[in-house]
């Protein structure tokens, strides 16, 4: 039986952390930070890699009694298809204001959701749409049109058939 | 008898102890016996995992029928009924495109019961966000949620967003028109935060409103994977939450020392029944169990339990009434008018008018001005707003007592004139005159989207708010202004959402002058 006598603590020589406190702790916060990581990782889950969703292009053939100015609307597609003198051109019926399909009529578009209204050319006339509707890529395949609603082209851009 | 039985055969005592199995069972499993005496009352709470989240004694002022009007109690019931109906709905219901169509009709037209169960669920769903936002109100005008229950008010919050998101994935589950186009403008308003990072230029590099969209349908169309999302939170992320919460929020109200009562609740009480007495003569200076290990005070300190009755039965009457009133109005609702069910959807035509469900026409009206204001900032606003209240607002006068405080009811009466006028007036101009984009083609859409109609409100009832600040002196004055205007803004906003606009939102003073389509 013989007792170790402590030598003198200076503030120099401060009392160190108990030995089995900084395991503890460790394993602590090793533990915490291996649950966020967790966390983080199956919140990737969710986030779909590859979105699944219809094929965005898709091939019409022009009626050759389309009159300029008349829009030309290809079934299940959300696209209004336009030809005049210069060329052929498609706009999106996608409302830039919450999704909802505009309809195409002699003064433009307009939007049944929430009102919105937009010139021929897509811009906005009136209502909470942020932005113009989208003109889509239009591009030639020997008689019939290609277009693609998922390439977004400048406005204006008219494309000879 | 025993002794009698046991020079017996051993079979006879099996006999006996057979055709005593049923009382021993109940027995074992209430051991306190019939809770007749205040002792076997207590037990008879206590010793149950159910009913322990009450506590053994209630105050009679938290039974008034005025302190509460039994609201919380309701969403809970309309909670439990939704539960049960919904699990019901879940045997038939197949959550993919189309099929899911097909298998509500199928509910609807064949399942026995099917159409009744699915308007209950819908009522109950519906008396469920009504009771809420009710419950809410009730708690901010009897200005319960000051200190020690400011946490409970966070809780409650998080209830009233869980219930609106459980209502909205809901709604989707159908697969009709109605569904379809609102869950389209739902989680467009989710991707809304485009508004400002397009107009600043800075959507390639940070778009957190894409980021949502994409969480929320994991698809860039509302199709399979969407409905398969809401599907999931509807029946299963967002009910065990709610669950949850709703545990802590019942159980803090017992460590938060009850139902808030004015100090001087025991004087303006009329005297005890009969079935009343003091229990204890002194108030107890610790929590009774706990003392040894517990340091500091707890709510129960210094409150004697005088002027309380046994929660067995008083409360639990109480709350099993309020139970059968909710299931009954439920039911009642569920057999004169069915739940809606339009044609299947299309995602090539929207319904014309495109309307969300009622409690979100208010939203639906700000969103026609600006998707992000309207669907994102002004609720957020709103949210961080009510979660400030009982931490802003510090004062101790008028608790627990209806429109407690300095102003007092005529304060909450003029506030709710002063939020129905300004309301009417600023929807009255831009329904009349227009906006922003109807004076100046041009304007810039940062300023329509920070001006607008719902952001103006917001400023005008800010500083009303402010003003009364400083004319009583009082923060108290303040949040009940605040409170009276958003609450008046949410009504008037709902009512011209659900009844005045049609076709192409146009305003319309009733339906019957829509134009044919």
């Amino acid at each position: 039986m013989t007792t170790v006598s402590k030598p003198a603590r200076s503030r120099l020589d401060p009392e160190p952390i108990p030995r089995r406190d900084m395991l503890g702790l460790a394993a602590l916060w090793a533990a915490g930070s291996a649950l966020v990581l967790a966390v983080l990782g199956m919140a990737r889950l969710p986030k779909a890699a590859v979105v699944s969703s219809p094929s965005k292009r898709f091939t019409v053939m022009l009626p050759d009694s389309l009159q300029p100015g008349q829009a030309f609307l290809p079934s299940d597609r959300s696209v209004a298809v336009f030809r005049d003198q210069e060329g052929t051109w498609a706009v999106s019926t996608i409302c830039t204001h919450l999704g909802c399909i505009v309809r195409s009529t002699p003064a433009g578009f307009e939007c049944p959701c929430h009102g919105s209204s937009f010139a021929p050319d897509g811009t906005v006339v009136r209502g909470p749409a942020p932005r113009a509707l989208s003109w889509l890529k239009v591009s030639a395949a020997g008689e019939k049109l290609v277009i693609d609603e998922g390439t977004v082209v400048p406005p204006g851009t008219k494309v000879q058939v | 008898m025993s002794g009698k039985i046991s020079s017996q055969t051993g079979l006879l005592e099996m006999w006996d102890n057979l055709r005593a199995v049923p009382r021993r069972i109940v027995d074992s499993a209430f051991r306190s016996g019939k809770p007749n005496t205040d002792r076997t009352r207590s037990t008879f709470i206590f010793g149950n995992l159910f009913l322990h989240l009450h506590s053994v004694r209630v105050h009679r002022w938290s039974l008034r029928w005025t302190t509460t009007f039994g609201l919380g109690i309701v969403c809970g019931a309309a909670f439990l009924i939704t539960l049960v109906t919904g699990i019901l709905l879940m045997f038939y219901y197949k959550p993919y495109p189309d099929v899911a169509y097909e298998s509500i009709k199928d509910i609807h037209f064949i399942v026995p019961t099917g159409r009744f169960i699915r308007n209950i669920h819908r009522w109950a769903a519906n008396i469920m966000v009504v009771a809420v936002i009710l419950h809410m109100a009730r708690t901010f005008y009897t200005a319960a949620y000051r200190k020690p229950r400011e946490f409970n008010w966070l809780i409650g919050m998080g209830l009233l967003v869980i219930t609106l998101a459980l209502s909205f994935t809901g709604y989707l589950l159908p697969w009709d028109q109605l569904a379809y186009w609102a869950i389209t403008i739902g989680a467009n308003i989710a991707q809304s935060p485009r508004e400002v990072t397009d107009a600043l230029g800075i959507t390639e590099r940070f778009d957190p409103g894409e980021w949502m969209r994409l969480m929320l349908l994991g698809s860039d169309v509302v199709g399979p994977v969407a409905l398969i999302r809401f599907y999931l939170m509807h029946v299963m992320i967002l009910p065990l939450a709610l669950t949850a919460l709703m545990g802590v929020h019942f159980w803090r109200i017992r460590k938060d020392g009850g139902l808030t009562r004015p100090v001087n609740a025991d004087q303006k009480l009329s005297p005890p029944g009969g079935d009343t007495y003091p229990v204890f003569s002194e108030a107890p200076a610790r929590t009774y169990q706990i003392a040894a290990i517990v340091k500091g005070r707890t709510s129960q300190v210094g409150n004697g339990p005088e002027n309380t009755v046994p929660s067995m039965p008083h409360l639990f009457y109480a709350e099993l009434g309020l139970l059968m009133l909710t299931a009954f109005l439920c039911l009642a609702f569920s057999v004169v008018w069915d739940a809606p069910l339009k044609e299947i959807a299309n995602p090539a035509v929207p319904e014309n008018p495109a309307k969300a469900p009622w409690y979100y026409l208010g939203l639906q009206e700000m969103v026609s001005f600006s998707a992000f204001m309207g669907g994102f900032g002004i609720p957020a606003i709103v949210l961080i707003g009510l979660g400030l209240i009982p931490f802003v607002e510090r004062e101790e006068s008028g608790t627990g007592e209806w429109f407690g405080g300095p102003g007092g009811w005529p304060l909450a009466r003029n506030s709710a004139l002063f939020g129905l006028s300004a309301a009417i007036v600023v929807e009255a101009v831009a329904i009349r005159f227009g906006w922003i984009r109807e004076w100046f083609p041009d304007a810039p859409q940062l300023l329509i989207t920070f001006v607008n109609p719902g952001t103006v409100l917001t400023l005008v009832y800010a500083s009303y708010s402010v003003w009364l600040i400083r004319r009583f002196q009082s923060t108290r004055a303040g949040a009940v202004g605040l409170f009276t205007c958003f609450l008046c803004g949410f009504v008037v906003l709902t009512i011209i959402g659900a009844y005045f606009r049609g076709p192409n939102w146009v305003f319309y003073w009733s339906p019957a002058e829509w134009p044919g389509h």
